[in-house]
């Protein structure tokens, strides 16, 4: 999944500061409302009922109503919490596994790193959505199992992705100068190797999370979310698709909440990329103050940096 | 030559670890294989246990492998549980369907994404521009069973232009194909705009435009054969997602293939039929993108020696 999503999602033309430098921290507002408060979005519960039976979107019921009379707006919002606690769960697991293997890997004596690659060769093998299926099927159903199916079926990218930048790094001198120096395995994977794979792990992540949101309600379209009457976007979805045709807006709802929630994940993390990009080995740390918009972001042309970077790194990216 | 045999030896390790992880499938599951079969409660004891003797599940592990990969060897991926037909029969069966549909899908995401990707590259910042990174956007967003919703609603239902429900036909087989690819159109048309993007800054297209070829010969003859082994190669990893998002496609549009043998398979725990299915699907994964890589050496030398070390 990863090598794909790393390549095509790089946007080519810097996108130019603006309001488009908000819309991390629109989205991350959102998401936190959504899966903290999204009371304050609705007044009514989403499985409170009224007399109003399938009526179409009104000034009373934006979204309309459906079957039971519940408010469709009132379910599209509190439908968030699972799809999306899961997706952001299932990332974060598939961060911390995939990158405390992926350098374990890198690190580790040949024959070892030869055994747990192929192990993550295997595992990307299969489709993400086929290993979550079988964890399902192994687990039973619920926003716990998704939490771990996309936590397992996401680690392969993130340790391959992880491996092959820190058998890069190893190479470089300063690492090399601390293992001269005595600095132990461990010291060196925390206090160099992670440091400088932060920025890469942090746009993977970001992009991850739109995929992980497509794959969790995917699942949770399958039926194996959250159980009736809870709202959950993918089985109000699948619900009201089976009644299409005479009210379309059970369905078209709750669609529109996981397409622009993807969006929105996705168009974060290309600026996230672009405030970050490994490839011009800018620093975490360094890019932060950008990142918040203390600095204007520069005019960036290809092959000539600006910033103070440290060679070894961008040998480590390109 | 070392090439393919270097690529060809990285592939069994892969296809070993997935019959293994096939293998394991059977006693990952809680509940006795046997015990699920006899449906628990109503079978006595004994007949349990010489049903675990029939399955073998009373031998040794590693010799149970064994006997999984040989018999996989022989073609034989063991039997239903449910309809006591072969596996692979059932599989075999079922299968060309759902490929048809991967296919199509395929050829959506080459024909719409191909273009739009080099219209957007050759004149980045123009409207064309715009509107191919809207529709890469909003293509990437869309979960394609929504999207399946939406065709359907407007195309079937509103408009009665074509077929709700997949009927076999080749017009029935438009909107699946259309809602599946839409997705890989968009990433195609993101991945090939940036590439030609930076095909446009290198030497040999300047040196192209220098000799005096013209704009179309530098655009088809360079910038995109150049770009087209990054798409080829993506359309490859991606095969393993457009294979199972053709199985739940299938499902939406009531299309008979490998989807819904599939799910009822993994809800009833018909466990040699799901192990068929990761075995089947892992390896043709496997399979295309070894095919994929050596294509891709056989035309960009520069690519055979990306793993050696």
């Amino acid at each position: 999944m990863t090598v794909p999503l790393l390549a095509g999602a790089r946007p080519a033309v810097r996108a130019r500061g603006g309001l488009g430098r908000l819309v991390p921290v629109i989205t991350v507002v959102f998401f936190l409302v959504l899966l903290l408060a999204p009371g304050l979005l609705s007044r009514t519960g989403p499985i409170d009922t009224t007399d109003a039976f399938l009526s179409p979107p009104s000034a009373g019921h934006w979204f309309g109503t459906d079957q039971l009379g519940r408010d469709v707006l009132s379910r599209t919002v509190f439908g968030a919490r699972p799809v999306l606690a899961a997706s952001l769960l299932g990332v974060v697991v598939a961060v911390v596994a995939g990158v405390a293997l992926g350098v374990a890997a890198g690190t580790a004596p040949r024959w070892l790193n030869a055994v747990l690659m192929r192990v993550v060769d295997v595992l990307l093998a299969l489709p993400v959505l086929l290993i979550a299926l079988i964890l399902i099927a192994t687990a039973g159903s619920g926003v716990r199992s998704i939490v771990i199916a996309l936590g397992v079926a996401f680690t392969p990218g993130f340790a391959r992705v992880v491996e092959s930048s820190v058998r890069k790094l190893r190479t470089a001198e300063y690492v090399q100068a601390a293992e001269v120096f005595g600095s132990t395995a461990l010291r060196t994977s925390v206090r160099h190797l992670l440091p400088n794979l932060m920025t890469e792990v942090v746009v993977l992540a970001s992009s991850a999370v739109g995929w992980a949101v497509l794959t969790a309600s995917t699942l949770s379209f399958l039926g194996l979310g959250v159980q009736l009457p809870q709202p959950d976007w993918g089985s109000d979805l699948a619900a009201g698709a089976t009644s299409l045709a005479t009210s379309w807006w059970l369905a078209t709802f709750p669609g529109l909440a996981i397409t622009v929630t993807i969006l929105l994940a996705n168009f974060s993390g290309d600026q996230l990329m672009t405030l970050l990009d490994p490839r011009e080995g800018v620093r975490l740390k360094q890019s932060l103050p950008r990142l918040l918009g203390r600095r204007p972001a520069r005019a960036v042309h290809p092959g000539t940096t600006t910033d103070p970077v440290p060679t070894v790194e961008k040998e480590a990216a390109s | 030559m070392t090439f393919v045999l270097r690529r060809l030896g990285s592939a069994v390790p892969v296809v070993l670890g997935i019959t293994l992880v096939a293998f394991l499938l059977i006693h990952a599951i809680p509940g006795d294989p046997a015990t699920t079969i006899l449906f628990g409660a109503n079978a006595s004891t004994e007949q349990i246990a010489a049903l675990r003797t029939q399955l073998g599940l009373d031998r040794p592990l590693l010799t149970q492998y064994l006997d999984f990969l040989s018999q996989l060897i022989h073609g034989d991926l063991g039997t239903s549980y449910l309809t006591s037909n072969s596996v692979a029969h059932e599989l075999l069966s079922r299968a060309p369907s759902t490929i048809v549909l991967a296919v199509a899908a395929i050829v959506v995401a080459v024909v719409v994404g191909v273009p739009l990707g080099l219209a957007a590259g050759a004149r980045p910042g123009t409207v064309l521009d715009q509107v191919a990174r809207g529709v890469s956007f909003l293509g990437v967003a869309i979960p394609y069973f929504f999207l399946a919703l939406l065709l359907v609603l407007l195309l079937s239902v509103r408009l009665d232009w074509l077929p709700a429900i997949d009927d076999g036909t080749p017009k029935g087989l438009i909107l699946p194909a259309v809602s599946l690819g839409w997705g890989y159109a968009a990433i195609l048309t993101r991945l090939v705009r940036g590439r030609i993007i930076e095909e446009y800054r290198s030497e040999y297209v300047r040196s192209a435009r220098a000799r005096g070829c013209g704009e179309w010969r530098v655009l088809l003859a360079h910038a995109l054969r150049n770009s087209s082994i990054p798409a080829i190669t993506t359309i490859g990893l991606q095969f393993g997602n457009i294979l199972t998002g053709a199985a739940i496609t299938e499902v939406i549009f009531g299309r008979a293939g490998l989807g819904s043998f599939l799910a009822t398979s993994i809800s009833n725990k018909n466990i040699p039929v799901v192990q068929g299915a990761i075995v089947v699907i892992g390896i043709g994964y496997v399979l295309i993108n070894l095919v994929v890589d050596l294509v891709v050496g056989a035309v960009d030398p520069r690519t055979r020696l990306a793993g050696a070390r």
